[in-house]
């Protein structure tokens, strides 16, 4: 581990295995205390079905409708920018495809790795203007807290980190890659434990929303 | 094995047809041609103004299969052609502009060592060298020596 | 005792021509990754030097790099490097054997004791793993080498095996294998690594040594930084291919017979620094990702145990399937157990409350 080389062999081995696992452990936990936990019955006669507007709400809250868009216009845009841009980052560059199809068997086709380059800077470029947005607003200052300045911050190294790597602009490269793999490991890890869990409990919720109003029989 | 042999199965390998789906001439190599002939041609003015000489050394390029071919077609050839027999065959030739030499250092199984771009009057590897003229020198005097003994002279 | 030949003497007395000795500076230089104007002091420094004694000690090897090196393409040159140095002992090229062999060695290191360099290829087991894994003449390999190093002049460790520890090292090292460096600490030391080195890399580097009498610039794993300073990939002629996202997919595609990036088939070539892609292999014909076959990394630490040669390079070396689905398992188990833990807690306290009535309520305001 005293060289780049051995360095870039611990995160491709033995910290994967770790961080994968805590990724996994932590998640299926945190997921199955909701299920479980489940709802409080509700003796009300519903009015219609749960699943049907359940789903369809999943989809339509994915646009912000006019009174939040009007009202945090920022917050809608550029969280869109980043958020597609880091997807893109992620699951559309090639040596990732490869990754998850070692992991999980499933690939799909990738970008050009020049498109790929351009997501990624406007993705830093977009965190930065959040992490500003946040400092310098008087509410946002007021409301956050460590888990969001954590949560930001382990999104923003792999991000960073990956396009050093990627230009090569740190040398050896065994060093560069095993930063960027060495932070995006610290970024399953601490998932679980924070409101990066949102990646699947916002579509949860999402549905829960949709459920309690459609048995309600009123649109939401 | 016979060279009859050999010649046979050379001829046999050379009829196969092998098709190498090769990206063409528009294939993106690094593309060192059009770089480097810039760069001869800088070398070309220094010596025309100053006499400076300037050796570049193609082996240490790193090219696409087809680059070098590229830069050769691009050099051509002029008048001049040479062969120097030391250490095994060396070839030097004039490219289609004079003061633009090739020097081809191969070795004695005719495996190239080195290909150098020259720009001079003449390659310093044509000229005779101080000490072998002193060697050859000394040499002379003993063959006169030994003629002149011969005709009794 | 006369003092040894000098190499220009030795190529004169052989009839090589002023203008042969040219060339052979050139072709040196060239090798030795310098531009062509340090010929004239490369031909000065050569003109003068004298012929060096080389002890060369093969431990836990396959004989590779000796095979690289002598079935170099040109012969003129490496010839000659090698009539000029005095290659006093070599277990596989030499004709003495035994004790004779042995003796051949004792002589040169006590003759040019403080002068003489020390090649090694092959790793050896360390201190604390059982020395009769490897011996050579009934001695440890580890006592050999401490033997000769000690009036040596630098130490070279030809291939990955003497500069990482190579294949024996790798997993799971059943003879403690160790590199060189682990042992010799206080003698200059370059290490040329590749599973074979590219021959002219180590000739180069030999001929640095008789030119200019000390090692040439080293980079943090003390390998010449001439031909270990560049990464393969930085160096490949299908750079432009990665760059553009074109990938050949499975061998003979259709990518890779257009020459596409080997990136998805293993190729390593990013993460590891060489000579191959400009110097190439059997005297410049080709090197492996010309021919298709991506790179093996084979001149860097630890690439046995690097992942399968034919996975990328993001993939991880180590199969996770297994306890990715015990952790998720183990996770739900947890997360359920504790959720209806809290719904029994949740129920429990429902059936226990007490109905509180409008009088204790009064009372307590």
């Amino acid at each position: 581990m005293s060289d780049p080389m051995g360095f870039l062999l611990w995160t491709r081995g033995p910290m994967f295995v770790a961080a994968v696992s805590v990724f996994a452990l932590g998640m299926a936990l945190r997921l199955l205390e909701i299920f479980v936990l489940g709802r409080a019955p509700n003796y009300a006669e519903p009015r219609a079905g749960e699943w049907g507007p359940g789903l369809r709400t999943v989809l339509t809250r994915s646009l912000a409708d006019s009174g939040t868009f009007r009202h945090a216009p920022f917050n809608v845009l550029v969280g869109w920018i980043w958020h597609i841009g880091f997807l893109i980052a992620l699951l559309l560059f090639i040596p990732h495809i490869e990754l998850i199809k070692s992991v999980l068997g499933l690939h799909w086709p990738g970008l050009r790795n020049p498109a790929v380059d351009a997501a990624t800077v406007i993705t830093v470029v977009a965190l930065i203007a959040v992490l500003v947005h946040r400092l310098g607003h008087p509410v946002m200052q007021r409301i956050s807290t460590l888990d969001d300045y954590l949560a930001w911050t382990v999104t923003f190294l792999p991000l960073v980190t990956g396009y050093i790597a990627y230009h090569r602009l740190v040398n050896p490269y065994p060093l560069a890659l095993g930063m960027h793999i060495l932070t995006a490991e610290i970024f399953l890890i601490v998932l679980p434990f924070t409101k990066l869990t949102h990646i699947f409990t916002a579509f949860i919720a999402r549905w829960y929303n949709g459920a309690i109003f459609g048995r309600k029989g009123v649109e939401s | 094995m016979t060279s009859v042999l050999t010649e046979t199965l050379m001829n046999r390998l050379s009829s196969t047809p092998v098709t190498a789906e090769g990206a063409g001439d528009d294939r993106p190599g690094p593309g060192n041609a059009l770089p480097l002939l810039n760069e001869i041609q800088h070398a070309l003015t220094r010596f025309v103004e100053t006499g400076e000489r300037t050796v570049i050394d193609l082996t240490s390029i790193p090219f696409a299969p087809a680059d070098q071919q590229r830069l050769l077609e691009a050099l051509g050839r002029g008048e001049v052609e040479a062969t120097i027999n030391a250490l095994g065959p060396t070839r030097v030739w004039e490219t289609a502009f004079p003061g633009v030499w090739l020097v081809d250092h191969r070795n004695t199984e005719s495996a190239r060592l080195i290909l150098q771009v020259e720009v001079t009057d003449v390659p310093d590897i044509l000229k005779a060298q101080p000490e072998d003229v002193a060697d050859g020198m000394a040499a002379l005097q003993e063959r006169i020596a030994v003629l002149a003994q011969e005709t009794g002279a | 005792m006369a003092q040894p030949k000098t190499l220009g003497d030795s190529l004169r007395e052989r009839g090589v021509s002023r203008r042969g000795f040219l060339k052979f500076c050139a072709a040196t230089t060239s090798m030795m990754a310098l531009p062509p104007t340090m010929v004239p002091t490369v031909a000065a420094a050569l003109a003068k030097a004298r012929r060096p004694s080389v002890i060369w000690l093969s431990f836990q090897e396959c004989t590779g790099c000796t095979e690289s090196l002598t079935r170099s393409f040109s012969p003129t040159v490496e010839d000659l490097i090698f009539d000029v140095i005095s290659l006093d002992y070599h277990h596989t090229l030499q004709a003495a054997s035994g004790e004779a062999a042995e003796k051949a060695r004792s002589e040169a290191i006590r003759t040019n004791y403080g002068n003489y360099l020390v090649v090694v290829d092959g790793s050896l087991p360390g201190p604390d793993a059982n020395p009769g894994f490897s011996t050579s003449a009934g001695v440890p390999n580890l006592q050999i080498l401490n033997e000769t190093v000690a009036g040596a002049k630098a130490v070279v460790c030809v291939g990955t095996c003497a500069a990482f520890g190579g294949l024996p090292a790798a997993a799971p090292n059943p003879t403690g294998a160790i590199p060189v460096h682990e042992v010799v600490k206080d003698k200059p030391l370059i290490n040329i690594s590749g599973c074979p080195p590219v021959p002219m890399v180590i000739t180069g580097v030999l001929a640095q040594f008789l030119t200019f009498g000390k090692p040439p610039d080293l980079d943090q794993y003390n390998r010449p930084l001439a031909f270990f300073g560049q990464s393969i990939h930085d160096r490949c002629y299908r750079r432009p291919f990665y760059d553009k996202g074109l990938f050949a997919e499975s061998f003979d595609d259709e990518g890779a017979r257009k020459g596409w990036c080997l990136y998805r088939l293993g190729c390593k070539g990013p993460m590891t620094y060489n000579a191959c892609a400009t110097m190439k292999w059997n005297g410049g014909t080709s090197w492996p990702v010309e021919a298709g076959h991506g790179c093996l990394g084979c001149a860097e630490p630890s690439f046995w145990d690097a992942g399968s040669f034919y996975k990328a390079l993001s993939v991880p070396t180590v199969p996770v399937g297994r306890t990715l689905a015990a952790a998720g398992a183990a996770g739900a188990a947890i997360g359920a157990a504790a959720a209806a833990l809290a719904r029994h807690r949740q129920r429990l306290a429902s059936t226990e409350r007490e109905p509180v009535r409008v009088e204790e309520l009064e009372q307590k305001q």
